[in-house]
């Protein structure tokens, strides 16, 4: 697999600033059932970084195909496409100190418009989209800029209490520069009722830490007559600066 | 008052979910077409140096049955202790060996099994030797922030005793279960979310 970075500057090797874990949800979030028999119960053993942690996986643009940023059309017949509300979601990756990342791998998955997974495991009733299969990624540029194309996806319920609907969301995978930076997450959208009352979503106590999970609408990006934009930039740990290192972008 | 730090906060974590195979392993999941393979699949090449091995990873819920709908990564160094990393600094690692993989839990079995080498031993902060060691990262449905933790292996039992990680555990009765069991190539190793076998997950 090509290892190019995705950048010219100089890599970083310092450490990583400690994760908040009070402003993560905890393991245990009794709203969210499946997480009872599934968190752990013991302390973790913390550390500093060492180079185990520090060093991560480095993706290369070639790796992409010209689709796998548009998921209205990757798994759709050709010339068809996939049925929903067309949206642009865009933003950029950067870390606790406000840079953006560069070079980094960022897959997301999501139901269709009616909520409705390309699945064995989803027996909603909604219908699948015989044009929409739900998967796409992309790799951030210089900036940590990233876009891709979709279709938004539906609310729907699932298995938790009697009546839980989960609020429209895309799932986002991110990697970093460093392994200690991996980073799975939801991305939801402005405005959403659903928000509030998703038990998975309220495991996050702080409602800034859930507002930082919610896209705007951004009308500046929306391309007239074909799709609406939406904004969500995504945080990573930041990274303290070594020393040892000449680092011409500064604190 | 005092001036601002100006630092933002690290997005929060959220649950991979039951459905994490579209995004993460589309074709395991019958979704083909859009990418050729699934990404982390193959470790190793014919050209990868160092000595195959197999790992057999298990992920065990609070009653021990086996969680069937996981997504396990691995990170590791190359058979000389280089990781295939932007960040590496000490040289050049086996270009034939990319070092991560992915790999979901069997739908049936719960096993995942990953094909890939012993790694060499990577430094510690001061300089000392690290024993060989694997890093995980586990996320499934019910698991709010992917889990970090790492394999090391049955046999290097005195690397294993001169590992800095693996000398911060107080309790050493659970030293054993980052200790993944030599059974011919292969290592077998469970990971117990909770319990009295609780695995050591890290904050690192």
């Amino acid at each position: 697999m090509p290892s190019e970075s995705g950048s010219n500057r100089k890599p970083e090797t310092g450490t990583f600033f400690q994760r908040e874990r009070t402003w993560h949800p905890p393991a245990l979030t009794p709203g969210y059932k499946s997480s009872v028999l599934r968190s752990p119960q013991k302390a973790l053993l913390s550390f500093d970084n060492t180079l185990s942690e520090i060093a991560g996986p480095a993706f290369g643009h070639a790796m992409l195909g010209e689709l796998d940023n548009d998921l209205i059309h990757n798994f759709a017949r050709p010339g068809e496409s996939a049925i929903g509300e067309r949206i642009i979601v865009h933003g950029r990756v950067l870390d606790e100190r406000g840079i953006g990342v560069p070079g980094v791998l960022i897959e997301f998955w999501q139901a269709n418009a009616g909520g409705r997974y390309r699945h064995k495991k989803d027996g909603y009733l909604a219908p699948l989209d015989p044009n929409f299969g739900g998967c796409g990624r992309t790799i951030t540029g210089e900036d940590g800029g990233y876009a891709f194309r979709t279709v938004k996806p539906g609310p729907y319920p699932w298995p938790n209490g009697p009546n839980d609907w989960r609020p429209a969301h895309i799932h986002f995978s991110v990697f970093g520069h460093g392994f200690a930076q991996r980073l799975i997450t939801q991305m939801y959208f402005q405005g959403d009722p659903l928000i509030w009352k998703c038990p998975i979503v309220r495991g996050i106590a702080d409602k800034a830490a859930i507002e930082a999970l919610t896209a705007i609408l951004d009308t500046q990006a929306t391309i007239p007559m074909d799709a609406l934009a939406y904004k969500f930039d995504i945080v990573l740990r930041g990274r303290r600066s070594s020393l040892f290192e000449n680092r011409p972008e500064g604190n | 008052m005092a001036q601002s730090l100006d630092r933002l906060r690290e997005s929060a974590s959220q649950t991979a979910g039951p459905y994490v195979h579209i995004g993460l392993t589309p074709n395991f999941c019958g979704i083909s077409g859009v990418y050729a393979t699934d990404l982390g699949s193959t470790m190793v090449s014919d050209k990868t140096k160092g000595e195959r091995i197999g790992l057999k990873i298990r992920v065990l819920d609070g009653t021990g049955t086996p969680l069937k709908d996981a997504l396990i990564e691995i990170w590791q160094a190359d058979a000389d202790g280089l990781y295939n990393s932007p960040t590496e600094m000490r040289g050049a690692a086996d270009p034939n060996f990319f070092g991560w993989g992915r790999c979901p839990t069997d739908m049936e079995t719960g096993v995942c099994a990953f094909e890939t080498i012993k790694p060499g031993r990577v430094p510690f902060r001061d300089g000392r030797l690290m024993a060989p060691h694997v890093t995980l990262w586990i996320v499934a449905r019910g698991i709010n922030v992917g889990l970090h933790t790492r394999l090391y292996f049955s046999d290097e039992q005195k690397a294993n005793g001169e590992d800095p990680i693996l000398a911060r555990i107080e309790h050493r009765v659970r030293v054993p279960t980052l200790i993944a069991e030599r059974q011919g190539d292969i290592y077998v190793f469970d990971v117990h979310l909770q319990g009295e076998k609780e695995t050591v997950f890290f904050d690192s």
